[in-house]
């Protein structure tokens, strides 16, 4: 158990011309809650994948749980969850049959099945689901879901990629208390997120750009080397409420998808001026939320200092 | 390997195909209606054909010749004619597909000893039935000159043997392009007896070879979806960060359409016998032994190609491709083999539906006992347990 959870030596990876992991290098102690922490495209799923011993790298080395992504692949399988991006669970199978499933490919004992089950499905919330299609749950209720299973084998490293992409603010907060129940258990969680306050909640979160990593440090110092803020605001009214605040002092940039919009900042207390501003404007606003700026001369500035 | 997981994989397909109603349907829905299109529309016999009469002669004789006709299972009378004009409008409308033209001077004729020709029009644009029906044609016809001469066959030449005062005729039939198509009177009667199928129904051998069609398509193209479609919903990522191998998941994919592919097997059998009046001689044992050995074979090629095509639409375009097509066309299902070009009848050999189809005859019609099977089988468990082995191979449990 000296071991660290993950070791990552010059760890690389392309497709074609574009490079996805570019010679990461990285050590995460046993009982961390790691957080990979860039915009989409950065290169966090194939650094998932990578670790998760189901894609070969191009180059360097990593071991996970002891041992080697190359050469050990199955082994790490045995002592890993892994919970990839995308739903991938039968949609067709109920919540319990899913479960055992996995119990059955994980070759959990018969025996401690039943306390095992109950345990997963209470503290997700899905006891009262267990014989609904997993294809009919909610998206907050389909990542507990995928998290039970992967927790089915008791694994000593978790892998969540993105687990909360999607997912409802009640859902989201529900699933990090679970992740931190989960940590006093000495499990270790390497997380990937593009959310900025769910990478805060982490022991220490990785930036990643590009497929390179840029800094590595806990919450708070990687924040005070933010050059730039950027807000997720959720609004029925996006359109006309980025119409409003776009050409506000300290504004660098307004993007409207949908039913939200990002706005990029000079800095983050400008973000009371902006709904003030709002209210005044008489647009409703039903969330808004810190993500990670996903302008590019936001790194480069970074990777300057 | 575990036995656990095998199960899991077994359980986990099944519950799946049960409840997706558009797999049930390609699982035992595809096959019966396969055997019912196949059986009902491949059929190379000939029989009932529209046939309209022109009958200028109205003798008892010419009505007797007509009658013949309507008494043969070939040919069914829809029509009769007044003038020239109708045939020609019950053959361009497709009302007949036959038409028999009997000359005022046919009785004339027939009594005098000359040569009585009638006229025959074929719808030649289905040249196959065409060929078959002016052959019945001219084979009712020295029928039915023979009866009237009443002459022992063997002297039918001799002037001096037939009925007095009479001299033998000769039936001559003209076919639509002109030239007499029989007319020789007949020296010899050739007593053809058929073996094996000895009503020469073609049902009796298409059916057999249907299911060896049916088999492959099946066999191919269900499992060549199920792991394309695991990549393509996502649950294939999942599948493999577990420490499941790849033998367990394909032998567990493998045994549940197995058990699916051997209820068809012993569907169409039914179907077969009850249905369509194939009788089954050979053993049903050994069909379903041997049928499970070509099945075994036909299902890792499915997977096989799933794993290498990972979509759904590839991998089923390429599973008809592969199975299917050559089952169809090259099996000797359809086509003699021994008919077909060399380099053609060269291909036929790694054709596994090929040895499958001989098989299947072969029980079918024969009642043929397995050591009369040795090649055949001896190839298909060669054949399977290759692709079986390559398709373990692919299987890659990581992402390119």
């Amino acid at each position: 158990m000296d071991n660290p959870a993950i070791k990552t030596l010059n760890l690389t990876k392309s497709f074609g011309d574009n490079v996805a992991v570019d010679n990461l290098n990285l050590e995460i102690q046993r009982g961390e809650l790691f957080g990979l922490v860039g915009p989409d495209g950065a290169g966090k799923t194939t650094i998932m994948r990578l670790l998760a011993a189901i894609m070969l790298p191009a180059s360097g080395e990593a071991w996970v749980a002891g041992h080697s992504i190359l050469h050990e692949g199955e082994k790490i399988k045995e002592k890993i969850g892994y919970m990839s991006q995308r739903f991938g669970l039968y949609e067709d199978l109920t919540v319990m049959e899913n479960i055992l499933f996995y119990a059955d490919l994980y070759e959990v004992p018969k025996k401690e099945r039943p306390r095992r089950i109950e345990r997963l499905l209470g503290f997700s919330n899905l006891t009262p689901f267990k014989e609904r299609l997993a294809g009919k749950l909610s998206g907050g209720m389909k990542q507990k879901l995928g998290l039970a299973c992967a927790l089915i084998h008791t694994p000593e490293v978790l892998f969540l990629d993105e687990p909360t992409n999607g997912v409802d603010p009640v859902s989201r907060r529900d699933f990090w208390r679970i992740l931190y129940d989960l940590l006093k258990e000495k499990v270790t969680i390497f997380v990937s997120t593009a959310y900025l306050d769910e990478a805060e909640r982490c022991t220490r979160i990785g930036l990643i750009h590009k497929g390179r990593l840029i800094m590595a440090d806990n919450p708070a110092n990687v924040k005070k080397s933010m050059p730039l803020a950027m807000v997720e605001v959720w609004s029925p009214e996006a359109r006309k409420a980025a119409e409003a605040i776009k050409n506000m002092n300290g504004v660098k940039d307004v993007s409207v998808y949908g039913n939200r919009f990002h706005i990029t900042l000079t800095e983050m207390g400008l973000m009371n001026a902006i709904i003030a501003q709002l209210k005044d404007t008489g647009v409703e606003i039903t969330d808004y939320r810190s993500v990670l700026p996903s302008l590019e001369d936001v790194f480069i500035e970074m990777v300057k200092r | 390997m575990k036995l656990m997981r095998i199960k899991a994989i077994v359980k986990k397909e099944a519950i799946q195909i049960l409840r997706d109603p558009l797999s049930l349907a390609m699982a035992f829905l595809m096959p019966v209606m396969l055997l019912f299109i196949f059986g009902y529309a491949i059929t190379m016999d000939v029989d009932n054909l529209s046939t309209v009469v022109y009958d200028r002669d109205k003798s008892s004789m010419s009505r007797e010749f007509i009658a013949e006709f309507r008494e043969s299972r070939y040919f069914t009378i829809v029509g009769y004619a007044e003038k020239q004009a109708d045939i020609d409008r019950y053959i361009d409308s497709g009302l007949a597909r036959v038409a028999i033209s009997i000359p005022e001077d046919f009785s004339k004729n027939m009594k005098t000893g000359r040569n009585a020709e009638i006229q025959v029009a074929v719808d030649g644009s289905d040249s196959n039935t065409a060929t078959i029906a002016l052959g019945y044609i001219s084979a009712i016809s020295e029928l039915y000159s023979q009866r009237i001469n009443k002459a022992p066959v063997t002297t039918f030449n001799s002037p001096h043997s037939g009925r007095e005062g009479e001299v033998p005729r000769t039936l001559f039939v003209e076919g639509a392009t002109g030239y007499p198509l029989a007319g020789v009177p007949l020296i010899v009667t050739p007593r053809m007896r058929v073996w094996y199928n000895p009503e020469l129904k073609s049902r009796n051998f298409i059916v057999p070879g249907l299911i060896a069609v049916i088999m492959a398509i099946i066999a191919a193209l269900l499992t060549s979806l199920t792991i394309a479609r695991e990549w393509e919903r996502g649950t294939m990522e999942q599948l493999i960060s577990t420490p499941v191998k790849p033998p367990e998941l394909i032998i567990g994919k493998l045994f549940t359409y197995f058990i699916i592919g051997l209820i068809d097997v012993l569907m169409s059998t039914l179907i077969g016998i009850y249905l369509f009046d194939v009788p089954l001689k050979g053993s049903p044992l050994l069909l379903m032994m041997l049928s499970s050995l070509f099945l075994f074979g036909g299902l890792s090629l499915g997977i096989l190609i799933s794993v290498v095509a990972k979509s759904q639409l590839i991998a089923s375009q390429v599973s008809i491709i592969v199975s299917y097509l050559p089952a169809l066309l090259l099996s000797g299902f359809m086509f003699s083999i021994s008919n077909m070009p060399g380099p053609l009848q060269i291909v036929s050999y790694i054709i596994p539906a090929r040895y499958f189809v001989t098989m299947l005859k072969a029980i079918y019609l024969k009642d043929s006992a397995l050591n009369l099977l040795v090649f055949e089988t001896v190839l298909l468990s060669i054949f399977g347990f290759l692709v079986f082995m390559i398709a373990n191979r692919k299987f890659k449990k990581r992402i390119e």
